[in-house]
């Protein structure tokens, strides 16, 4: 009997120590939105929230200061609209054909081969817009600046062109064969299948990994610190420098800032900003994804 | 319908079929591109004395002494922050809490943490880590930083894991009187080891390669003593190639090249490692 009661005290005080850390995700995220929110209300008290929100000049660095997000958010934008722009179509493509017409060898060479993409380094990727992509855009863009949003957002459509792919696969591969059986046996072709068929009804999960793609672009750090220039502009002309918010708290973290003024403060409310961009788009994804578990043929 | 229709379709079809095969082979066109430029420019830095240097502000005498062996502590101490909670934090979801209210909430907290830019876990760490706890700028905060972000990686893997071992086994287990701790220690987690390994692995890939929340806490220093302790100054590899990508010598740009291409080493290494596994795991259980 002894033995038992030791044991049970046992199992109560690990599954205690098991619970605890599964808390620690609880903790790390309370204490993100501690951070953000305490370092930024200290800021909104010095900055109005309007000109915050609608001022069109980033300055908090020079002697005239301004506040405004609305440079950092295009630059954002920017980037991230040319990295959709390549991801999604080419990684798309990728995924439709390696489901639907590659033979199996072929896909079982090819599958692996694009995950290691995914698993290359940012800054290296940064070093290739800036070293490689960017002199080769130059030959036939004469006016294209030597930092720019066009070669960082390409790139960084390179680097989430797996994750569109896979999740899209993943979303065409749980379709039940039996639909495609029948749109074949009347007499639809494979491409016929695909856009009137499958696509359809993958379109949540192919609609989750668009939306994965865009958050993931937002945060994106190196490759635009290292290629973009580090110019808030107020600008939709991807042949100029720019600055992203996250390539503004880069650049924060690396002067002389001193703790406590007001150009500390800044990169917690850029932070608030970003993270609040990638917390919507995250949750939407998320709420989708469990929906289409749900209804899942 | 008519032939002429049909015919259409059918070259549409064919059509198609080579322009995916063009976007996926442009995808690994532009891999091997990019490792061929990598390595044309960066291989003859590669000697010895690279190696063995510490940082100098002449490039030809610079070295990553300093910021591979900070890459290696990191890997570490990463690894013993982050496996173990992270472990735990699937075991508890996975095998106790599964349906209670509680343990989904932490799933879809989870969830969201996995979706949160990496430079906000900096933004967060260089203010809990470097100035609360008082940890500086030190290897210590800069492995729980890179354990933060790789925990959403390490535990939904070893979900996986745990959810791939079937029930009967659990089963076998209980029958034999084994309590629920035991279980999971002696029959449950030898059988998911293979594939918690595989996650815990690529995790820690990404933890090393990870640049923008280190550069926040402050790691971005001109550091020339080697890190012998957790509490030391420390840089790592891709902060090292930022630092040299951001000056204009050329022969900065050649250091970042050859230290790029042991990132990558270091990088491939491990996948390649996790993908073994993987493998190998999968082909010698067979429930």
């Amino acid at each position: 009997m002894l033995t038992t009661k030791k044991s049970n005290w046992k199992e109560f005080i690990i599954e205690k120590i098991l619970q605890f850390s599964a808390l620690i995700s609880i903790f790390t995220t309370l204490g993100i939105l501690y951070v953000l929110i305490s370092e930024s209300i200290d800021f909104f008290k010095e900055v109005p929230l309007s000109e915050f929100l609608f001022d069109t000049q980033w300055t908090p660095l020079f002697s005239e200061k301004h506040f405004g997000i609305l440079p950092l958010l295009s630059g954002t934008l920017l980037t991230s609209f040319i990295a959709i722009l390549v991801a999604v179509p080419v990684g798309l493509s990728i995924a439709i054909f390696l489901n639907e017409y590659a033979p199996k060898s072929l896909r079982k060479i090819l599958k692996p081969v694009l995950e290691v993409l995914a698993a290359i380094p940012t800054v290296v990727y940064g070093y290739f817009a800036l070293m490689v992509v960017t002199p080769f855009l130059q030959t036939f863009i004469p006016n294209l600046s030597g930092f720019n949003a066009l070669s960082p957002g390409i790139v960084m459509g390179i680097m989430i062109l797996p994750m569109v792919a896979s999740l899209s696969e993943d979303a065409l591969y749980a379709i039940p064969y039996s639909l495609r059986e029948a749109s074949y046996g009347m007499g639809a072709t494979k491409l016929q299948t695909v856009f009137r068929v499958l696509i359809p009804s993958a379109s949540s999960g192919i609609i989750v990994s668009i939306i994965l793609a865009i958050s993931r672009a937002f945060g994106e750090t190196m490759i635009v610190a290292i290629a973009a220039g580090q110019q808030p502009n107020f600008t939709f002309d991807p042949t100029v420098p720019i600055e992203t918010i996250t390539t503004y708290i880069v650049q924060v973290s690396l002067g002389d800032v001193v703790q406590g003024s007001i150009e500390y403060k800044t990169i917690y409310a850029a932070g608030i900003a970003l993270f609040v961009l990638t917390f919507i788009l995250n949750n939407i994804s998320y709420f989708i994804r469990k929906k289409y578990q749900k209804y899942q043929l | 319908m008519n032939a002429g229709n049909l015919q259409l379709n059918r070259w549409k079809d064919i059509i198609f079929k080579w322009y995916g095969l063009l976007c996926t082979l442009a995808g690994v066109l532009i891999l091997i591109v990019f490792l061929y430029t990598i390595i044309i420019d960066g291989w003859d830095r590669l000697n010895w004395q690279f190696f063995t240097s510490l940082p100098s502000r002449r490039p030809s005498s610079a070295g990553i002494l300093v910021p591979l062996l900070g890459t290696l502590w990191i890997m570490v101490l990463t690894t013993i922050i982050a496996v173990p909670i992270g472990v735990a934090a699937a075991i508890y979801l996975e095998e106790y809490g599964q349906k209670s209210r509680f343990a989904s909430f932490i799933e879809v907290n989870i969830a969201n943490l996995a979706g949160v830019p990496s430079i906000i876990y900096g933004l967060l760490a260089l203010e809990i880590f470097v100035r609360i706890m008082g940890l500086g700028r030190s290897l210590l905060s800069g492995a729980l930083t890179l354990s933060l972000l790789i925990l959403p990686i390490v535990i939904v893997s070893t979900r996986e894991a745990l959810k791939s071992v079937p029930k009967t086994i659990r089963e076998a287990s209980f029958a034999l009187g084994a309590t629920k701790w035991q279980t999971i220690w002696n029959a449950v987690l030898p059988s998911a080891a293979g594939g918690i390994l595989t996650g815990v692995i690529l995790a820690i890939s990404r933890a090393i390669g990870e640049t923008a929340p280190l550069v926040v806490i402050g790691a971005m220093l001109y550091i020339t003593t080697i890190p012998t302790h957790p509490l030391d100054d420390f840089s790592v590899l891709p902060i090292q190639i930022y630092n040299w990508l951001s000056r204009p010598q050329k022969g900065f740009i050649e250091n970042a090249t050859a230290a790029i291409i042991v990132l990558l080493a270091i990088t491939f290494l491990l996948n390649g490692i996790a993908i073994y596994l993987r493998n190998k795991w999968q082909s010698k259980v067979k429930w």
